[in-house]
C-alpha cells in the first residue's frame, strides 16, 4: 500500500471517528468535521450545477448551437440574486414566479395523469380476476386500506359515526405501513453503520501493520 | 408592478405547460414549447441552488467578520466551500486537477471526504433511530402494537438470521409478510397518501397559476 493511500485512509478514518464522537457528546472535533462537511456539500453543489446546468444547458447551447433565446432563463436566473439587495429584492419574484408557474403547470397534469389515475386504476381490480381467493382477499385489503387512509386524512368533517370508524381502520393501516417503513429505515441506517465499521476495522486497522 | 408581473408570468408559464400537455411535443410547436420551458426551469432552478450557496457563504463570512461564537468553525466551512467549488469551475484543459473528472481536486474531495462523511452522518442516525424506536415501540396502545409488530417482522425478514428464525414457525411467514403486509396494507396506505397528496398538489398548483396563492412571493 502506498503512503498516499495510507494517508487517504487515515483522513477518512479521522473524519469518520470525528463524526461518531457526537454519540458521546457535542465536542469541538465533531463541530469541525460537521462544518467541513457542510462546506464540502455546498461546494459540491456549485461544481455540479456549474457543469451540468450553466455550461451544458445554458452556455454551450447558447454560444455553440445558436440557441440565443436561452439568455432569457439566464437573466431570470441572475435576477434571483436580487434578493441580496432589499430595495430590488422584488425583482427576484419574477424568476420565482416562473419556477412556480411552470412547476404548477407540470404538476396539474402529471399529478392527475401520472399518479392519481394509475393509482386508482391499480386499486379497483376485479375480484374474480383469475388469481384465486388469496388474490381476491389482497384486492379487498388494498381497497379498504386506500379508502380508509384517504378518509383518515379528510379533515373537513368531524371523525364521528361511520366516518370515525373508517378513520380508525385507516389509522391501523397507516400504523402497519409506518411500521414497515420504520423497519426499512432502521435496516438502511444499520447497513450504512456496518459499512463504516467495516471500513474502520478492515481498511483503517489494515494500515496499522504497514505503519507499525 | 411588484406583484402583477410575477402573477402574470406565473399564469402564462403555467397555462403553456397545461395546454401543451394536450399536444404532441415532437410534431407541434405548442408541445415543443413545453419542452423548452422545462429546459428553462432546469436552468433557473440551477441558479436557485447557486443562490443558496452564495447565501451560506455570506452568512458564514458575516459570522467570521463579526467574530460571532464559533466563528473559527465558520472559517473551515468557507475554506471547504471554496476548496471544493473553485477547482471545479476552472477548465480541465488548464490542469487535470481542475474540473470534475476522476483525479481532479473536486473528485478527490468527494470520494475521500464528502461521501464517507455523508455515510457516517446517516450511520450515526442508526443510534438515534434505535432510541426513537424504544420510545415509539412501547406497546401502550393497539396502534403502537401494530407499529411494533410490523417493524419487528420487517426487520427480521430483511436479515438472513431473522428470516431463518421466522421459518422456524409454522406457515410461510416471509411469504405472508411480502403478500399481505408489503403488497397489501403498506401498498394501500402508500396509494392513499399518493392520491391525497397528488390531489392536494394539483389544487395548490391551480391556485398558484390563477394567482390566488401568492405566499411564495413573501412579504411586500
Amino acid at each position: 500500500m502506498t503512503s498516499v493511500a495510507i494517508l487517504q485512509i487515515w483522513i477518512v478514518a479521522f473524519f469518520t471517528l470525528a463524526l461518531f464522537s457526537f454519540l458521546y457528546k457535542d465536542n469541538p472535533v465533531y463541530k469541525l468535521a460537521e462544518h467541513i462537511f457542510a462546506g464540502l456539500t455546498a461546494g459540491y453543489q456549485v461544481g455540479l450545477v456549474w457543469d451540468t446546468v450553466v455550461i451544458q444547458k445554458l452556455w454551450d447551447p447558447m454560444i455553440y448551437d445558436g440557441k440565443w433565446w436561452l439568455f432569457v432563463p439566464g437573466i431570470l436566473g441572475f435576477l434571483m440574486f436580487a434578493r441580496f439587495w432589499p430595495k430590488y429584492s422584488w425583482v427576484s419574484r419574477v424568476s420565482l414566479a416562473f419556477v412556480m408557474g411552470t412547476t404548477s403547470g407540470v404538476f396539474i397534469t402529471t399529478q392527475l395523469h401520472g399518479l392519481v389515475l394509475p393509482a386508482m386504476k391499480s386499486t379497483m381490480l376485479p375480484l374474480g380476476g383469475g388469481g384465486g381467493l388469496a388474490q381476491a382477499v389482497l384486492a379487498i385489503i388494498v381497497v379498504v386500506g386506500v379508502v380508509s387512509t384517504l378518509i383518515y386524512f379528510y379533515f373537513s368533517k368531524e371523525h364521528t359515526g361511520a366516518l370515525g370508524v373508517t378513520a380508525k381502520v385507516g389509522i391501523w393501516f397507516i400504523m402497519i405501513s409506518f411500521g414497515a417503513h420504520f423497519g426499512y429505515t432502521v435496516m438502511g441506517r444499520v447497513s450504512l453503520l456496518i459499512g463504516r465499521v467495516y471500513f474502520l476495522f478492515y481498511d483503517w486497522f489494515g494500515t496499522f501493520s504497514e505503519i507499525f | 408592478m411588484k406583484t402583477g408581473v410575477p402573477v402574470a408570468v406565473s399564469f402564462v408559464a403555467g397555462l403553456i405547460m397545461v395546454v401543451s400537455f394536450f399536444f404532441n411535443e415532437e410534431t407541434t410547436k405548442v408541445g415543443g414549447l413545453s419542452q423548452e420551458l422545462l429546459n428553462w426551469l432546469i436552468i433557473v432552478g440551477g441558479f436557485t441552488l447557486l443562490l443558496g450557496v452564495v447565501s451560506i457563504t455570506r452568512v458564514n463570512w458575516s459570522g467570521v467578520r463579526q467574530k460571532k461564537e464559533g466563528w473559527i468553525y465558520k472559517v473551515f466551512t468557507l475554506i471547504s466551500i471554496f476548496a471544493m467549488a473553485l477547482p471545479s469551475l476552472l477548465p480541465e484543459s488548464w490542469s487535470p486537477l481542475f474540473g470534475r473528472s476522476a483525479g481532479s481536486i473536486y473528485d478527490w474531495l468527494f470520494v475521500y471526504l464528502q461521501a464517507p462523511m455523508m455515510a457516517t452522518m446517516f450511520a450515526t442516525l442508526a443510534f438515534y433511530i434505535a432510541s426513537a424506536a424504544y420510545r415509539a415501540f412501547r406497546a401502550r396502545s393497539a396502534e403502537a402494537t401494530l407499529l411494533l409488530i410490523t417493524a419487528t417482522l420487517v426487520m427480521l425478514w430483511r436479515v438472513p438470521m431473522g428470516e431463518a428464525f421466522l421459518n422456524l414457525f409454522p406457515g410461510d411467514i416471509p411469504a405472508w409478510l411480502n403478500t399481505y403486509i408489503m403488497n397489501g396494507a403498506n401498498l394501500a396506505v402508500q396509494r392513499g397518501i399518493i392520491i391525497g397528496a397528488a390531489l392536494g398538489a394539483s389544487s395548490m398548483s391551480l391556485r398558484i397559476i390563477l394567482g390566488i396563492e401568492r405566499t411564495y412571493m413573501g412579504k411586500g
